[in-house]
Parts: C-alpha cells; sequence; structure tokens
C-alpha cells in the first residue's frame, strides 16, 4: 500500500506468527483482528487462575465427550451382585446402588449436565443481549414494555418458577432447559440495557446515526459488540448457578429422569445412602462443585480481559 | 513558605518498560505566582502534584530535593504530607464536579477543613464557611451554603472549591486547569478572583494550564514545559521576547481576532527539544 | 444552503433556543459563537436531525427538513464532534469506522475511498488498520473529519472541533478545515465558544446568549468594534485581553 512496504515484504515472509500478530501497525483487516484477539489471549494466558479455570472447563467438556470411549463400563447396566461397592481396582469410584459403575455414570452424565449448560446458554444470552439492547437504544414505550417483562421474569424466585414451569410440562431433561431459560434470561437483559444506555448518547453512536444507519444496524453492528463483553462474563459467572439449578431440578425429579445419570439426579438418587455408601452422592457432587468452580475462575478471567470498567 | 524542586523524575511501570513522564524538572519559589505552560502529557500536572505526593499510585518518583519548607516530601510520613495537603498547600482541579463531594452541601464542605485543621466547633464552622463563601465573592452565600454541589453551576462549583482550599488558610495554591472547562467570562473572573486573594494573603501560586496567554496574563513568572522537561522559564512581562522556537510556537499558534492570517503556524517539532540540555 | 427561521427547541420546561433564525449561502462559513448554556450546540444538532423535537423552520437546499431525515439528506450533510475521544467508537479500526457510511449508502470502491480520505485528512495510511486508543487527539480529530467527509457531503456541521486539542493541534486543524473547504467547496457551519476560532474560519457570526441569537455581525464590523449587544462587546474585549500578551 505504501512505498515503504515493498522492501519489507520479503522481511514479512520471514517475521514469526507472533511478531505478525503483534504488529503495532497491522496492514490489513485480517491481521487486525487476529492481533487483536492474540493481546486477549495473551493477557488471558498471564492469569494463571482463569487458565487453571479454561483447563478445567475444557477437561470435563473433552472428557465427557470421549465418555463412551473411555467410560469402562456401560453407564445403565447393573449388576445388583456388586452394588454399593467402594471403590476399587475394578470400580474406580465404586458403583451405585443398582451396581451401576460410577466413574462410567459420572463421564455420561457430564455429558446432559453440560449440555444442559450449553443449550441455556446458546437460549439465553442471545436472547437477553438483545432485548436489553433494543430496550436501551430505542428507550420510550418499547423500553418500558420490555423491561416490565423482565421485571416480571425476574420477580420471580428462579428455581420455583422452573419447578412450577417443568411440572406444568413432563419433568425431562428439554422441559428443565427451557425452565432455567426462561428464568435466567432477566439479569442479562437488565445488564446490556444499562451499558446501552451509557453508550446510546455518546457521539460516535451519533456520528452512525449521521451516516444513516438504521436503528437496526445501529443495535446490531455498533451496540450489541460493546454490550457483549459484560454479558459474556456474567454467563461464564452464571454457569456455576446454572449447573447448579440444572442439578437441583435433577435432585428434585423435575429435571432428567432415572436412569439418566445426570449429576442432580445421581445425587438424589442415591440420598439414603448418604452416611453408610458416602462415596455414591460424593463423585457427583464433586464433579458438580469442581465445574461450578472452573467457571467461575473462567469468567473472573473473562472480566479481567473483557470489561474494561473492572479494573 | 519556600518550595524546591531540584531534579525531579515521575514515570510509571508499563508493559513496555519504564515510561518516564517528568524528567528532572527544577525550580524554586515563594510567595509569587508561578506558571506551569505546556501541552496535554508534558508533565505539568504531576510535576505539580508531586508537590503534594498526590501522583497516581503506579508513580514512582525520584528526586534530588523535594522539599516543602523544612518538610522533605519524598520522605515525609502520611501524617506529615496530611499538613501539607489542604491545610499549607490547597489544590484546585478542573471539575469540581468530581472533586466536590456529592452528597455533601457547599457550606459542610467548606466547614470540614475549618473543623478538621481549627478545631472550630460545628456551628463556628458552619458560620466561618458561609464567610469564606463571601470572601470569594458569591452572592448570597447562606443560601449557597446549604445547595449541592449538582445544584451549583461550574463557575460556582469552583468557587466553592476556592473557599474549600482557603479554609485551611494555606501558604500555596496550586491551580491546575482550574478554569479551563469554564466560560471566558467566567473564567476571567475565577482567575482575577484567585490573583486577589493570593496578593491579599500573601500566599504563593501555581497556575497549571495549557493556554500560554491566560497564564502569563496572571502569573509573574512562566514555566514552560516539553516532554516532560522545563524547556524555558520566563518572566510573564517578557514572554514575547523568548527565545525557545516551541514557547514562541504556542505563542503563534492560536488564531488571533485581530491579526487574521490565511494559515496557522503549525508546530515544527525539533527532537532535541526533548533532549536533556 | 442551509436556512433556520425562528427555530425554538425546549428540553422539558426549558426552552434552550428561542426562536432563532439565520441562513447560510453555498460555499459560505456561518459562525456561531456563544458559552456553555448559550443553545448553540442544541442548534447545531437540531440542523443534523439528532434532536427531533423543535418547532420552526429549518430549511436544507430550500426545501423545509422534517424532524426525521432520509437517507439522502445524511449524504450531503454531515458533522464533526467537540471530543475527538466520544465521537470514535473504541471497538472499531479507523479502517472499519470509515467504511461504515459507504457501506450504508451502497458506495462503491471503499478501499480507494478509504485510501483518499485518509490522505486528503493529513493522515499516514499506515494508521489504517489502528483502533482510536492508538492514536492521538489530533489524529483522532482527523479521523472523524475524514468520516465525515467520506461520502462527499455538502455541508458539515462542526461542533466546537478543536477545543479539546492542544493549540498547536487546533492550529493544523483549523488549517486543514480551511484547505478542505477551499478543495471541496464546502459549506460550514461552526459553533465555537472560542471567537478567535470562529472569526479565523467565518467571515459571518452569530452571538447566541441564553438560547437567543443577540447579535450577526461580519468579522470587520467585530474587528472595527461596531457593536451594538453588550455581550458581543463582553467576548470582544475578553478576547482581546488574552492577546494583548
Amino acid at each position: 500500500m505504501s512505498d515503504g512496504a515493498k522492501p519489507l515484504a520479503g522481511a514479512r515472509a520471514r517475521l514469526s506468527w507472533h511478531e505478525w500478530l503483534l504488529d503495532e501497525e497491522p496492514s490489513s483487516r485480517r491481521q487486525t483482528v487476529w492481533g487483536e484477539f492474540y493481546r486477549k489471549c495473551r493477557r488471558f494466558a498471564a492469569n494463571r487462575l482463569a487458565m487453571g479455570g479454561l483447563i478445567a472447563v475444557l477437561l470435563l467438556v473433552v472428557l465427557s465427550l470421549l465418555a463412551p470411549v473411555l467410560a469402562p463400563y456401560d453407564p445403565h447396566a447393573q449388576a445388583l451382585a456388586s452394588r454399593l461397592a467402594p471403590p476399587s481396582a475394578a470400580h474406580w469410584l465404586g458403583t451405585d446402588e443398582l451396581g451401576r459403575d460410577l466413574l462410567s455414570r459420572l463421564l455420561y452424565g457430564g455429558r446432559i449436565t453440560l449440555g444442559m449448560v450449553v443449550a441455556v446458554v446458546v437460549l439465553v444470552a442471545p436472547f437477553g443481549l438483545l432485548v436489553g439492547c433494543v430496550a436501551g437504544y430505542l428507550g420510550g414505550l418499547t423500553d418500558r414494555i420490555l423491561m416490565r417483562l423482565t421485571d416480571i421474569f425476574l420477580a420471580f424466585p428462579r428455581l420455583i418458577l422452573a419447578l412450577a414451569f417443568v411440572a406444568a410440562l413432563k419433568p425431562g431433561i428439554g422441559s428443565a432447559v427451557i425452565a432455567i431459560a426462561l428464568t435466567s434470561w432477566p439479569p442479562y437483559a437488565r445488564l446490556a440495557r444499562a451499558d446501552t444506555l451509557t453508550i446510546r448518547d455518546a457521539d460516535f453512536i451519533a456520528a452512525v446515526r449521521l451516516a444513516g444507519a438504521s436503528a437496526g444496524r445501529i443495535i446490531l453492528r455498533h451496540i450489541v459488540p460493546l454490550a457483549l463483553s459484560s454479558v459474556i462474563v456474567r454467563v461464564s459467572l452464571d454457569m456455576a448457578g446454572i449447573i447448579i439449578t440444572a442439578a437441583g431440578l435433577g435432585f428434585l425429579g423435575m429435571g432428567a429422569q432415572p436412569p439418566a445419570s445426570e449429576w442432580g439426579t445421581m445425587i438424589a438418587t442415591s440420598r439414603d445412602y448418604i452416611l453408610e455408601q458416602w462415596w455414591v452422592p460424593a463423585a457427583p457432587g464433586i464433579a458438580i462443585f469442581v465445574a461450578a468452580f472452573a467457571f467461575n475462575l473462567l469468567g473472573d478471567g473473562l472480566r479481567d480481559v473483557l470489561d474494561p470498567k473492572a479494573r | 513558605m519556600q518550595l524546591e524542586i531540584e531534579d525531579l523524575h515521575i514515570g510509571f511501570p508499563g508493559p513496555r518498560g519504564f515510561a518516564p513522564a517528568v524528567r528532572g524538572v527544577s525550580f524554586a519559589m515563594g510567595a509569587e505566582k508561578l506558571g506551569i505552560v505546556g501541552e496535554s502529557g508534558s508533565g505539568k500536572s504531576l510535576t505539580a502534584r508531586a508537590i503534594l505526593r498526590l501522583t497516581p499510585p503506579n508513580a514512582v518518583l525520584r528526586a534530588k530535593r523535594l522539599r516543602f519548607d523544612d518538610i522533605d516530601v519524598l520522605s515525609a510520613s502520611p501524617r506529615a504530607l496530611g499538613a501539607i495537603r489542604g491545610r499549607r498547600a490547597g489544590l484546585i482541579l478542573q471539575d469540581p464536579k468530581f472533586a466536590l463531594n456529592p452528597v455533601m452541601t457547599a457550606g459542610e464542605q467548606v466547614a470540614e477543613p475549618l473543623r478538621l485543621h481549627k478545631g472550630l466547633s460545628r456551628r463556628a464552622a458552619r458560620a466561618a464557611a458561609v464567610e469564606m463563601l463571601a470572601q470569594v465573592r458569591i452572592n448570597d452565600p447562606a443560601a449557597v451554603a446549604h445547595r449541592y454541589p449538582h445544584e451549583l453551576s461550574g463557575g460556582m462549583g469552583q468557587r466553592v472549591m476556592i473557599a474549600m482550599m482557603l479554609a485551611g488558610d494555606p501558604e500555596l495554591l496550586i491551580a491546575d486547569e482550574a478554569t479551563s472547562a469554564l466560560d471566558a467570562t467566567v473564567q476571567a473572573e475565577i482567575l482575577r478572583l484567585i490573583e486577589d486573594l493570593v496578593s491579599r494573603r500573601g500566599m504563593g501560586l501555581i497556575l497549571i494550564s495549557h493556554d500560554l496567554p491566560l497564564v502569563s496574563h496572571f502569573c509573574d513568572r512562566v514555566l514552560v514545559m516539553y516532554a516532560g522537561r522545563v524547556v524555558e522559564a520566563v518572566p510573564a512581562a517578557e514572554l514575547r521576547k523568548s527565545r525557545h522556537p516551541y514557547t514562541q510556537g504556542l505563542l503563534l499558534c492560536p488564531p488571533s481576532l485581530m491579526r487574521p492570517r490565511a494559515r496557522l503556524p503549525v508546530l515544527a517539532r525539533q527532537p532535541d527539544w526533548a533532549e536533556v540540555a | 444552503m442551509i436556512g433556520v427561521e425562528n427555530l425554538r427547541i425546549r428540553f422539558g420546561d426549558v426552552e434552550a433556543v428561542r426562536g432563532i433564525s439565520f441562513a447560510v449561502a453555498k460555499g459560505e462559513s456561518f459562525g456561531i459563537v456563544g458559552e456553555s448554556g448559550s443553545g448553540k450546540s442544541t442548534v447545531l444538532r437540531a440542523i443534523a436531525g439528532l434532536n427531533r423535537n423543535w418547532e420552526g423552520r429549518i430549511l436544507f437546499d430550500g426545501e423545509p427538513m422534517a424532524p426525521q431525515r432520509p437517507r439522502s439528506f445524511f449524504r450531503r450533510v454531515q458533522m464533526v464532534f467537540q471530543d475527538p475521544y466520544g465521537s470514535l467508537h473504541p471497538r472499531q479500526t479507523v479502517d472499519r469506522q470509515l467504511a461504515e457510511p459507504l457501506m450504508i449508502h451502497g458506495i462503491d470502491g471503499i478501499d480507494t475511498r478509504i485510501v483518499r480520505a485518509l490522505d486528503e485528512a493529513g493522515l499516514a495510511a499506515r494508521l489504517r488498520f489502528r483502533y482510536p486508543h492508538q492514536l492521538s487527539g489530533g489524529q483522532r480529530q482527523r479521523v472523524a473529519i475524514a468520516r465525515a467527509l467520506i461520502a462527499d457531503p455538502e455541508v458539515l456541521l462542526l461542533d466546537e472541533p478543536t477545543s479539546a486539542l492542544d493549540v498547536s493541534i487546533q492550529a493544523e486543524i483549523l488549517n486543514l478545515l480551511a484547505d478542505l473547504q477551499r478543495a471541496r467547496r464546502l459549506t460550514y457551519l461552526l459553533v465555537s465558544h472560542n471567537l478567535a476560532v470562529v472569526t479565523h474560519l467565518c467571515p459571518l457570526i452569530g452571538v447566541m446568549q441564553a438560547g437567543e441569537m443577540v447579535e450577526r455581525l461580519t468579522v470587520e464590523a467585530l474587528r472595527a468594534g461596531h457593536i451594538t449587544h453588550p455581550h458581543t462587546a463582553q467576548l470582544r474585549r475578553l478576547a482581546l485581553e488574552l492577546e494583548e500578551v
């Protein structure tokens, strides 16, 4: 582009990826985007706790995905002869009340529990984000209607609304996901609206309006990207809560149904043995704890990288 | 009051190494009116804040000498610093909206230093506060004393701020872009008020601004800062005779009402301006 | 080119602009000077179509404008804001921000236009893919000017375009604005609190105080002191005081 670029071209081929990405004067859109992403990754990687959280989350996801390969037994295979066996070489984590291998159930259960969490987030985050941005940017009557609606959902205790909802439908993973989603979008809408309010009167938004952009374009291309980071952070911090709600619904018999090995359901069905055979509820309990904790660490790290306000 | 600064350095540790912001500033002043002028990033505010040790927490300060009378500011205890800040030296900032406490009335804020530093009773302090507000030429000071900062105009807020700073009977007043956010008419009034109070009380004044003509109008002596260094110190009356091309540039750059020019001269920045002489 | 007739703007109970009128001919520059709260920026935002609650008439090219402007209006009228830190999107590169108006209006040759706009605004091509936080205040204001001009408008509304800048940078931006006007035959409507800045760019000046345009006069009349309103006289006196160093 500039005349100085030509003699550099030969040298540029020899630049390492690292140098190319950290170039202060990128020469293409691609380089800018990847460079910015790389810088954020480096900032995230410098935070050890957050990296720990990320690794733990990835490990859980990989283990769950590889459950068919890794699980030593069929998670539903009953062996009443060896029921409630303590951890041993044959059953690393022991067996449950029907003699099913706990490790296998835990691995398969991860697919259900983490799958539910992902489903909830995919439903909730974009919806809340959009509601909040639209309400905040348009203001007036739209804002009032959307926000009163948000308030109504926010006013219900989360677990109780979810319970009522699942009871009205039929208990199951699908209903549990919908129930949790219904009760967890309002905070994102609130958050996105608050962010939108602070930027909607900024001059750079006025400048886009003066470029002739429609409200939809302004919201989607200029406001959502700014409100997105705080929603992402909030989502990863909320993951723990969603896992616990999902497990809670399972525990109350309103989520995944036996014999499915969802973690909460596993604790629920083993509650009679909690004193004598403590390892049976302990295994899914620890899994829930680890997953929730890992997501929390990840969220903290993301906040440091994405949310400049928190610093 | 005697202020002595010798070879002051201020810098910030950053991702790409240590970034110096003030590089070897020296000056001494007594009860006079000193102006410090420079562009944004020239280090003028940091220099003034170093006197009160009000630099950002991550700033690294170093100086051969930084004395406020007999107090060595760099090694002073928090207690000794407390005796300087707000009592022996006052700082007026650009935006009173951020410097005033939003949940306290103007009267309470002026009364607080009076109670703190002079041990006045609540009632006596309140009466004295109204008296102070009258001194900064606020009409109807008793009514203004009951107002909250958001109920004050910019100029009024700045007057309250000045009254607050004068309450401790300081020997030195530092005004950091104190009038930059104000309208020209109000700006002139506030500066005249500061000038008047300073000369009547025999205080020292450090006036920090990006506006060279304005500063020279109200000060005895002007330090011109560029890239963390004082490039020139001139008596305000001889500003037009200043030698440094940067100072000359600052004087010539602004458009003029009476001397129209088709094109304005722009600064041709020389690398050696930033070099340590 | 631009006309305002008996324009009134209120915010709740406060009438910020109380019936002002003026006209700017094509290729001319008109400057509005006034203190904070005089309503000068409010007038500009109403003309730009950013504020839709006004009464009276706003004329563009002889045609009265509705509060809601058609997209074609924004190809012909653009604005530069006071604060170069607030007028650029913090998460978008210079390139992206310059491309946006072109994409909205469906203008071809985005790449060549961006390169030319940067050059015209006196910005090095290497700054094209930078983010605003990597630029200085003066560079940002140049980007804002480049963005305003990229779709070839005829009118530029300038809202205190140099107030947030150091004097040396202010001189560069004022020179740039003068050059661009000459090269592109632009019509300028400039708002500032600084009388010297206004007189530098605009031969015709309106003085605003408390929502009213108290005086309209030429620069020559102002210099010569042929003034009728005390507020104009006061602003002139203050400006002169600072020039006599």
